[in-house]
């Protein structure tokens, strides 16, 4: 993962500025679509922590979304009140464990085999829900109520409310941003991005990969299924269409459009990918057409996402200050300073982390 | 639930294998010696099924459909390999897995363009559109029959071009070594444009010949794209081999599947996968 340069920070917290402000001015339904792209953001931001800093290519993360909701829908459908700290800590725990059991059985497979695995076992969930008579087949199932944030008789924030809702979730992706980012600062984080650029160096340096690589796949699983949560909370039902296969693909189109690698990547890629799904069909009933096109041209002429592209902007625009982010030489990085908060440098991992275990 | 009854499901397990089969070995092709992985290959078998209802529709039999078909999905495939696909054979899997993604989205929308959204059906030939009598009350329709042969004769052919051509020998040998061949003086590019088109034709003929059985409906290569990986990947990635088996097995335990637990039978195979990839992590016949 590159340095945020200091022109990207200020354009970050200008990003989060103006998402904190844009409720005072923009109509209830952008306000819907943006709180939809910002859960989507949290999900694609847990699969760039297994594709963009691990290495592993999921192609079934979309499983961990639609369990996040179906623990939700499924115990408390028929309640009367949601209690909103026993459904969340009851989401993150099932799918932390379910990520656990496919973490631990598709690790240790490698390359392609590892990708259709993921895919296999999201499809088995898929399928499950789908055909099972219990939990509404494939028209899902509705939930009625939405959670309460209470401390002890206090209500903290009403969720029914579409923009306390839009703050709610604004809240969360800053925070899983802040959690990821603090994570790949940390000795782990160091390790897992060592694995991803040399397995078998990291190997030699007496890391246990595949226990790495597992809390890697849980924790981003886990963080998939709060995104699952929050959307299920906002639009008031799940699917199964929530855990097919072309969701997990667009997440993938997510993180590389973003640039994969980064964690401020995915978030944009959300919102440029459903911004132009919601923007191209007005320019022609063809847009899948358009989609398709602008997919291919970033594969080609893009491949770093637009993160690559805002880096190679930056060090154009101040160049003096942005060079050193753009090169790859491995010892010549300083270790990140302290205080540039958000600062994640890998070139350091391994040499950074071995006075780990 | 007599002996014929499973005999019938049997034969459908067989059929289905069988096109299973005709799709999957061009995807363990691509995969294997091109490295390629084709997220539109079950667009391919769409636009066969489309191509021959086009066809068929205009010139009255499904014969000369599907000859009339047959070099225009050898284009297609060749088109896609030259614009797109040969930009990729150096890229990392998950450019390809995005790049082909995106064909997908354009394969459909090129498909609700010229053709629509509704469901269409190709008529079974009046010298095909019997069927023969099992037992008493059981009869087992012959167009099935006809795709089992079909794909037998394809699948000998397939045997004949691969272990007895030059051009044979050219793709097995990308499938175990693909530096070794480049360094032989093989024209890789050459051999590249030539499997990926074969493979496209593969998958195409297999929609072809489903369409009058399954009819012909949009995201119709979606559910197919996805059970032919499972295909390959318990068969082992570039083995034909193993798309055989692979494709005999899964294609057993869905129709199975379907009539001994109705109730999780679409899961059956992807448990089946799971199950053979936890014994064999590299598939029936990988290497490992």
């Amino acid at each position: 993962m590159q340095k945020l340069t200091r022109p990207i920070l200020v354009l970050l917290c200008l990003g989060v500025v103006s998402l904190a402000l844009f409720p005072l001015i923009g109509s209830d339904f952008y306000v819907g679509l943006l709180t939809k792209i910002m859960i989507l953001a949290i999900f694609a931001v847990s699969l760039d922590l297994l594709i963009g800093f691990t290495g592993l290519i999921s192609f079934g993360h979309a499983a961990f979304f639609g369990i996040g909701g179906y623990v939700l829908a499924i115990f408390f459908q028929d309640a009367d009140s949601i209690n909103y700290w026993t459904a969340l800590a009851l989401v993150l725990c099932c799918t932390a464990l379910v990520a656990l059991i496919i973490g631990w059985l598709s690790i240790r497979a490698s390359g392609v085999y590892f990708i259709m695995l993921t895919l296999a076992f999201a499809q088995m969930f898929y399928y499950f829900f789908f055909e099972s008579p219990y939990y509404g087949g494939d028209d899902g199932i509705f939930l009625f109520s939405k959670p309460e944030v209470n401390i002890g008789s206090v209500s903290l924030i009403d969720l029914e409310d579409e923009h306390s809702f839009y703050y709610f979730v604004l809240a969360w992706l800053v925070a899983v941003y802040l959690f990821l980012n603090m994570i790949l600062r940390a000795p782990f984080g160091h390790v897992i991005v060592a694995i991803k650029a040399n397995e078998q160096r990291t190997r030699a340096l007496g890391y246990p990969l595949q226990r790495y690589k597992l809390m890697s796949f849980v924790i981003a699983g886990t963080l998939a299924g709060l995104a699952g949560f929050l959307e299920a909370v906002h639009t008031g039902y799940v699917t199964p269409a929530y855990m097919g296969w072309h969701e997990s693909g667009i997440a993938m189109v997510i993180v590389i459009l973003g640039g994969m690698g980064t964690l401020f990547g995915p978030i944009i890629g959300a919102f440029v990918i459903v911004l132009l799904q919601d923007y191209l069909p007005n320019l022609t009933e063809h847009w899948q057409l358009l989609m398709g096109a602008i997919i291919i041209a970033v594969v080609l002429f893009l491949p770093e996402g637009i993160a690559g592209l805002l880096y190679r902007i930056s060090d154009r625009l101040f160049n003096a200050k942005g060079s050193a982010s753009a090169d790859n030489s491995i010892a010549d990085v300083p270790l990140a300073r302290p205080e540039q908060s958000l600062n994640v440098d890998v070139r350091e991992s391994v040499s950074g982390s071995k006075s780990y275990e | 639930m007599d002996s014929s009854f499973y005999l019938i499901q049997l034969l459908n397990g067989i059929q289905y294998g069988f096109l299973l089969f005709l799709v999957a070995s061009g995807l363990t092709l691509i995969f294997g010696i091109m490295g390629i992985i084709n997220l539109a290959h079950g667009s391919f078998y769409m636009v066969g099924a489309y191509l021959v209802f086009w066809f068929t529709s205009l010139t009255g039999g499904l014969f000369t459909g599907v000859l009339l078909a047959l070099p225009v999905s050898l284009m297609v495939g060749y088109g896609v390999e030259r614009l797109a696909i040969s930009y990729l054979y150096r890229r990392d899997h998950l450019y390809q897995v995005l790049l082909t993604y995106a064909l997908i989205l354009i394969f459909n929308e090129l498909q609700r363009t010229l053709w629509g959204s509704d469901v269409h059906s190709v008529p079974i030939p009046e010298l095909l559109n019997g069927s023969v009598q099992l037992t008493e009350n059981q009869a087992y329709p012959i167009y099935r029959l006809f795709i089992s042969g079909c794909c037998i004769v394809i699948a000998l052919a397939m045997y004949w071009v691969i272990q007895k051509t030059r051009l044979g020998m050219t793709i097995r040998a990308g499938a175990s070594n693909r530096e070794m061949v480049q360094s032989l003086g093989i024209n890789v590019n050459r051999l590249f444009a030539i499997v990926f088109s074969l493979g496209a034709t593969l998958a195409a003929l297999a929609g072809m010949l489903a369409a009058p059985v399954n009819t012909v409906y949009p995201g119709i290569g979606d559910g197919i794209l996805i059970i032919s990986f499972v295909v390959v990947v318990i068969g082992g990635i570039g083995s034909i081999k193993g798309a055989f088996i692979g494709a005999m097995l899964i294609g057993l335990a869905d129709t199975f599947g379907k009539v001994l637990l109705p109730e999780m039978a679409s899961m059956v195979v992807y448990a089946l996968m799971a199950l053979v990839l936890f014994w064999r992590p590299q598939g029936l016949f990988g290497k490992a």
